[in-house]
């Protein structure tokens, strides 16, 4: 069965990007509890790698939790300008302290702020070193859900080990039969 | 729980290397919002007139404006206050970039340091951590290079460093604090810092900041982006490039300089070059200003730009915003090749960018008419570029005439003697001024040069355009959208002014105008310095987004202060007053309210006293210019009133009148 699925992407253009961190501010504002109640870049879900002087602006928006770093780690040289460590790397990562909530030290994740027209950092930056694109992909049903599956339970091993996973697995289902 | 402050401040005794967090009084902050008006406080309640600017007695303090680290669009300044070594009154520098905010998310409303410290150190604040560092090795470095120094050592590339240079170590009159791209410059505040042995103060915070009123908060905010994109796509006409838009003039991106380089002076603020720009100068600067300008850069929270990240060639990386692009080129004669690498070494070295050129232009010109003699200068180049780099050298290192030079083109004209105070001839209140000699008086700006007390135009002026429009049809389409004024009266008063006739200069805008436009622009910047807003995107342009319609809104839904358009005039009134009280009680009076004496060039002295009886009147201060004990009680400065009886200031039951 083929059915289209939403691909969002923000497009980043950091050759536009004028270091103002505004998408910071509007996106911890966004997500706090009640929202709007507070704001606070470090809980932002991106963040803007801002370094003047060597004229380095990165806005990286926070992608999947990981809880192993990488065997090894990246840094890339673009037109003579070199990036810091996995500048461009998207994930929550004990190799690092970004994409963490201050307090609990819980993974912070982009939702593209849910709900709202666009994401609320690309609305924010009137620079226009941010912009949202939608595009509409076909995807087979029943292969994607088989890999969400997949994916989502090798994520719970990972965290709590085979045998706890395995135990509520049991349980769910025994209770379920009830 | 208190909104957008934190509630506290910390409080640093360099002497005992003392450190304290201290709960503020909500109070204050509904007497005085914030920033500016609780700096005041502070400062009247803790340094007795009598206090020097380089007594361990005298206070620095590193005061956010009320709603900096919320998410209000260009709220991110940090206002400095003490007592100048120039003026030897209040100082209350600002500025722009990243420091506030971040003392803000660290926790704490202010720095207040106290004391001197026997070393120089830095201060670390991290959240919670607090510590004064050894400095000795940062010694002579220069603002950039040691914020980037810091950074390092204390492996945090978030952290946001204020720090001073070699003119700041060295307590020269002028010296500023700097902050990547900002930089808190007039008055000599970074005299200051250098006198209490502090290098730079190095903030990180990861803590919240909360509003009261969060979905209404969001809301104002909204509507300020949404209209400073609007204002952003329909510049005004009629108006120079540089006031047709929002933000500081936008000296970074237009390269256009007809304006600034044939109406302001060259040199010592002396020579007017009027047919100066042409096409091939402006291929020059322009061809200098793209090769150099790497990015146009804005503060935190601000999608303006004002500034840029400057390149030359074998020069090291350095910021830079507004007019200091002119003032070295203008005040060497020389060129912008030139203003842009002499202002690199002033960044680092951390001296003000209007005082600096004038200072040396001065010394230059006493060489010139054998006031000051080649002895004074050994081993001085002969070209004008070369002096000046020699200058801005001896002067940041005070050596030989350096060391004389290093107070300011007042106090170093006392020291020569010989006639040179007629060369310090661009001063109010002892502080350099720009460099702008006019022809006919105009009512407006000299109430705003006599009466101003951040001693710079540019802090006072706005709102209200600086010349008529020339034709019926250009009014009436300028006040057809001008929701920013705080009375329609003010939409009149434009219509009916006129280049030529009655309703002309000097005699128009009258007197009772010229109080209410005043009156009205130097609120707006006072609300702006307790706020923590730019001016650039309220006070100094034409139409801005913030203004007091909206400003109530944002400090009720943000602060959660109950406040209305009244109480908020009447708070800035309060606050404002209270400076002109620091300034009383240390000497200020009516014959220190004076624009420099060529400002002008056609002067109209009964109508100048006029002026400023009428104003004074209109502030509630009398005829020499002390707020009287009746307007005083008025604003709840009741205290202010009874320390003045007690000085001989006042006199008890004094009629308001006299």
């Amino acid at each position: 069965m083929k059915k289209t699925k939403t691909i969002k992407t923000i497009k980043v253009d950091i050759s536009k990007c004028n270091g103002c961190r505004a998408c910071e501010v509007i996106c911890s504002s966004f997500h706090a509890t009640p929202k709007y109640s507070s704001n606070n870049p470090e809980r932002s879900r991106i963040r803007v790698t801002r370094e003047p002087l060597r004229d380095v602006y990165v806005p990286v928006y926070a992608g999947e939790y990981t809880v192993a770093e990488c065997a090894g780690r990246d840094k890339y040289i673009i037109d003579g300008k070199e990036y810091d460590e996995c500048a461009f790397c998207r994930a929550s990562c004990p190799s690092r302290d970004l994409f963490k909530e201050p307090d609990s030290g819980l993974p912070l994740k982009c939702d593209m702020c849910e709900g709202e027209d666009e994401p609320l950092c690309v609305k924010w930056c009137h620079a226009d070193a941010l912009i949202y694109e939608e595009r509409e992909v076909a995807v087979d049903t029943a292969e994607e859900l088989e890999g969400e599956v997949e994916v989502g339970l090798e994520s719970l091993i990972n965290r709590h080990g085979i045998e706890k996973v395995a135990d509520i697995v049991a349980q769910i289902s025994k209770d379920s039969k009830r | 729980m208190r909104y957008a402050e934190t509630g506290f401040n910390l409080e640093i005794d360099l002497s005992r290397g003392n450190i304290e967090k201290v709960a503020t009084d909500p109070r204050d902050t509904e007497l005085y919002l914030g920033g500016l008006g609780t700096n005041t406080k502070i400062l009247w309640d803790r340094v007795p007139p009598e206090t020097k600017p380089f007594s361990p007695d005298n206070l620095l303090i590193f005061g956010t404006g009320l709603l900096c680290g919320t998410p209000a669009t260009g709220c991110n300044r940090t206002i400095v206050s003490t007592i100048s070594p120039q003026s030897e009154l209040m100082a209350f520098s600002m500025m722009g970039g990243f420091w506030a905010p971040e003392l803000k998310y660290a926790g704490y409303d202010k720095v207040v340091l106290r004391g001197k410290s026997p070393d120089l150190v830095y201060l670390w604040i991290n959240n919670d951590k607090v510590e004064i560092r050894d400095a000795s090795h940062l010694r002579g470095k220069g603002a950039i290079e040691t914020a980037e120094l810091i950074k390092q050592e204390l492996n945090e590339p978030k952290a946001q460093v204020a720090a001073i240079g070699m003119a700041g170590e060295n307590r020269v009159y002028y010296a500023s604090i700097e902050q990547g791209r900002s930089s808190a410059s007039r008055g000599g505040i970074g005299a200051v810092m250098g006198d209490k042995g502090v290098k730079a103060i190095v903030v990180r915070g990861t803590n919240d900041i909360n509003v009261a009123q969060p979905a209404e908060y969001m809301e104002l905010c909204s509507e300020v982006l949404d209209y400073i994109k609007k204002r952003e796509s329909n510049p005004i006409p009629g108006v120079m490039p540089i006031l047709a838009g929002l933000g500081s003039p936008q000296e970074m991106k237009v390269h256009d300089e007809k304006w600034h380089t044939e109406n302001f002076m060259w040199g010592n603020s002396r020579v007017r070059k009027r047919d100066y720009w042409n096409e091939e100068i402006e291929k020059d600067w322009t061809e200098t200003m793209e090769k150099a300008r790497t990015r146009l850069v804005s503060c935190f929270n601000c999608p303006m730009e004002c500034g840029a990240t400057i390149s030359m060639p074998g020069l090291p990386t350095y910021m830079m915003k507004c007019f200091t692009k002119l003032t070295y080129t203008m005040g060497a004669f020389s060129d912008l090749d030139f203003g842009l690498r002499i202002a690199q070494k002033a960044t680092e070295y951390g001296v003000d960018g209007f005082s600096a050129p004038q200072v040396m232009a001065f010394a230059l010109e006493l060489l010139e008419n054998g006031i000051l003699t080649d002895k004074d200068f050994p081993d001085m180049p002969e070209d004008s570029e070369g002096r000046f780099f020699y200058l801005l050298d001896k002067i940041v290192r005070r050596e030989g005439i350096g060391d004389v030079l290093a107070n300011g083109t007042h106090w170093a004209a006392k020291e020569i003697g010989n006639g040179a105070e007629a060369y310090a001839h661009n001063n109010i209140k002892k502080t350099e001024q720009l460099p702008l000699k006019l022809s006919m008086l105009n009512p407006v700006y000299f109430l705003m040069y006599s009466t101003g007390e951040k001693i710079n135009i540019t802090q006072i002026e706005g709102q209200f355009p600086q010349a008529p429009f020339a034709t019926k049809e250009e009014r009436e389409a300028f006040v057809s959208d001008w929701i920013q004024v705080p009375d329609e009266k003010f939409k009149q008063i434009l219509l009916d002014w006129e280049f030529r006739g009655d309703n002309s200069n000097p005699y128009y805008p009258t007197v009772e105008m010229s109080c209410d436009i005043v009156d009205w622009q130097e609120t707006m910047h006072y609300i702006d310095d307790a706020l923590g807003q730019c001016a650039g995107l309220s006070s100094f342009p034409l139409k801005p987004p913030y203004h007091i319609h909206n400003y109530p809104k944002f400090i009720s839904a943000g602060a959660g202060i109950d406040m209305d358009k009244d109480k908020l005039t009447q708070a800035a009134k309060r606050y404002r007053t209270l400076v002109r009280a620091v300034n009383i009680s240390r000497g200020m009076r009516r014959k220190d309210e004076k624009p420099p004496e060529n400002h002008w060039k056609k002067r109209f002295p009964e109508l100048e006293e006029q002026l400023l009886d009428g104003y004074y009147k209109f502030k509630g201060w009398n005829k020499d210019g002390i707020p009287t004990e009746e307007s005083l009680h008025e604003l709840g400065l009741g205290y202010v009133s009874d320390a003045f009886i007690e000085r001989g200031i006042l006199t008890e039951g004094e009629d308001a009148s006299v």
